[in-house]
């Protein structure tokens, strides 16, 4: 299959262009803080539990909270249906999304309190680790979370030798590198890195650099995201 | 868990660009590869990095194809955190870290095309090879990636597939196509310190593994941790990766 064609993608993007993406911040009714993400086909909501005291007791941290959070996709989530519950896939983004916004929340002001984030994919298409901590972080801030940064992602890649920013399902299936980045924007520091594929030193670097590029635009609309909710326009 | 006072001890030897054991901030401990370590493999290697040991066992077996892919053979990679490795390992079922680790290696290998998949096909949409890849930790001083995933490379290199016993017809080789090593390094302070011990690790800030092959192109990378890289601390370490890892390869082929 030709993914590249007359400068255009398969999608019809450019290669430095985003898909369309949505957020909205307060969507679930329980959670203390939730957002919805539409990105391009990708639509996941993200909900936010706590501070709140981390059970069973033994798991508490006396000098810190806990950051929990569950990535899950839903079984019509894909094409071939998905057997309910963690797969290896789940656990690993689960972990690696933990850790990355553990280093944005100050977790010191509640020790032995645990913050759950749960993150369920309802429908997919390339790039859902973006996605949810996309919508991860704009719960977080929308369940009043005292956090350093926000977290903003976005993944870059290389298809027919050239690089792509936010690779599509086609993509992504056929594609010959995936590496998606999330930053804190203030800094730009790197919450998270994966990388699998082939990319040449040159190749990495400009793929970096688009990525932390694109994660600043995510910024902006998660930004606009809260504001729209908690100022009304 | 690791006390205070050794905590400090680390962070403030870092600060000053030592380390306990007296390694360079890029230095690696000493690696030790030994192939055909369980003969009932298909391959197998048993590796050490310093007290770090692992052992991987390569086990093949004719079976039915992904409906995805019809004419490749199937990798299936586990790692098992044994009890008897460490103190902080249980018995059950795998933990997020020996998941995280089976799959940073899996990538490792599937994607930078390590192993020619379609070589590996018997009769297309019906019967290929299925290679098991299994990751035993014997001994956790830390590093468990770079100690599997060379063990993985190791075992692969070392692999015979077993055609005759399934009447496929003879034995032969598995071919190894690129040799990706993996290399990790961490972050504690301001300091980047490549291959931490166990201790190193438990205080480090952030993990970033990086997978380099042959030619010097970059074909994984996993970041952990709880803490963050600046981007020019990400393009250091794949520097010194690069290098480092031209002389684990050696040692593997």
């Amino acid at each position: 299959m030709e993914l590249i064609k007359d400068g255009k993608r398969i999608d019809g993007r450019s290669f430095d262009e985003l898909r369309p993406i949505k957020i909205e911040a307060g969507v679930l009714k329980r959670a203390d803080g939730s957002a919805y993400v539409e990105w391009g086909g990708n639509k996941v909501l993200a909900a936010v539990y706590g501070p709140r005291e981390a059970q069973p007791r033994h798991i508490q941290n006396p000098t810190k909270a806990i950051v929990s959070c569950r990535y899950n996709m839903a079984a019509f989530s894909v094409s071939d249906r998905k057997r309910q519950g963690p797969d290896r896939r789940s656990v690993e983004i689960s972990k690696i999304v933990s850790e990355a916004l553990d280093r944005v929340i100050f977790t010191e002001q509640f020790p032995r309190a645990t913050i759950d984030v749960y993150m369920e994919v309802l429908q997919a298409d390339a790039g859902t680790r973006c996605t949810c901590l996309t919508a991860a972080s704009v719960a977080l801030a929308d369940a009043g979370i005292p956090m350093r940064d926000f977290v903003s992602a976005c993944a870059v890649g290389k298809v027919d030798g050239q690089i792509v920013l936010d690779l599509g399902k086609e993509e992504d299936n056929l594609g010959e590198a995936d590496l998606p980045i999330a930053i804190m924007p203030r800094t730009g520091e790197i919450l998270l890195l994966q990388m699998d594929g082939h990319l040449t030193m040159e190749e990495f670097n400009k793929a970096v650099t688009l990525g932390m590029n694109a994660c600043m635009k995510i910024y902006e609309m998660q930004k606009e995201a809260l504001m729209k909710k908690y100022t009304g326009d | 868990m690791l006390s205070e006072i050794k905590r400090d001890y680390i962070c403030q030897l870092a600060a000053k660009g030592k380390r306990v054991d007296g390694r360079k901030f890029d230095e690696p401990r000493e690696i030790k590869i030994e192939k055909g370590v369980a003969k009932n493999a298909e391959g197998s290697a048993l590796v050490k990095l310093g007290d770090t040991s692992v052992m991987v066992g390569v086990k093949m077996a004719p079976g039915e194809p992904y409906p995805d892919t019809q004419d490749s053979g199937v990798l299936t990679t586990s790692a098992e955190l044994t009890p008897l490795a460490s103190p902080t390992f249980e018995s059950g079922p795998p933990s997020p870290e020996a998941i995280e680790i089976a799959r940073v290696v899996d990538r490792g290998i599937r994607e930078s095309k390590t192993v020619d998949f379609k070589k590996l096909c018997i009769t297309k949409n019906e019967k290929v090879w299925v290679l098991f890849l299994d990751i035993h930790v014997l001994d956790y001083d830390g590093n468990l990636f770079d100690a599997s995933s060379i063990g993985a490379l190791s075992a692969l290199t070392d692999t015979v597939v077993p055609a005759k016993r399934f009447e496929i017809g003879e034995d032969f080789k598995l071919e190894v196509e690129h040799y990706p090593v993996s290399c990790t390094s961490v972050k504690i302070g301001s300091a980047i310190l490549l291959d931490p011990s166990l201790d190193e690790e438990t205080v480090a800030d952030a993990r970033l593994t990086v997978s380099i092959d042959e030619n010097g192109d970059i074909r994984a990378m996993q970041k952990g941790l709880n803490g963050s890289f600046t981007l020019d601390e990400v393009k250091s370490i794949i520097n010194s990766s690069k290098i480092k890892g031209d002389r684990i390869r050696e040692l593997i082929k």
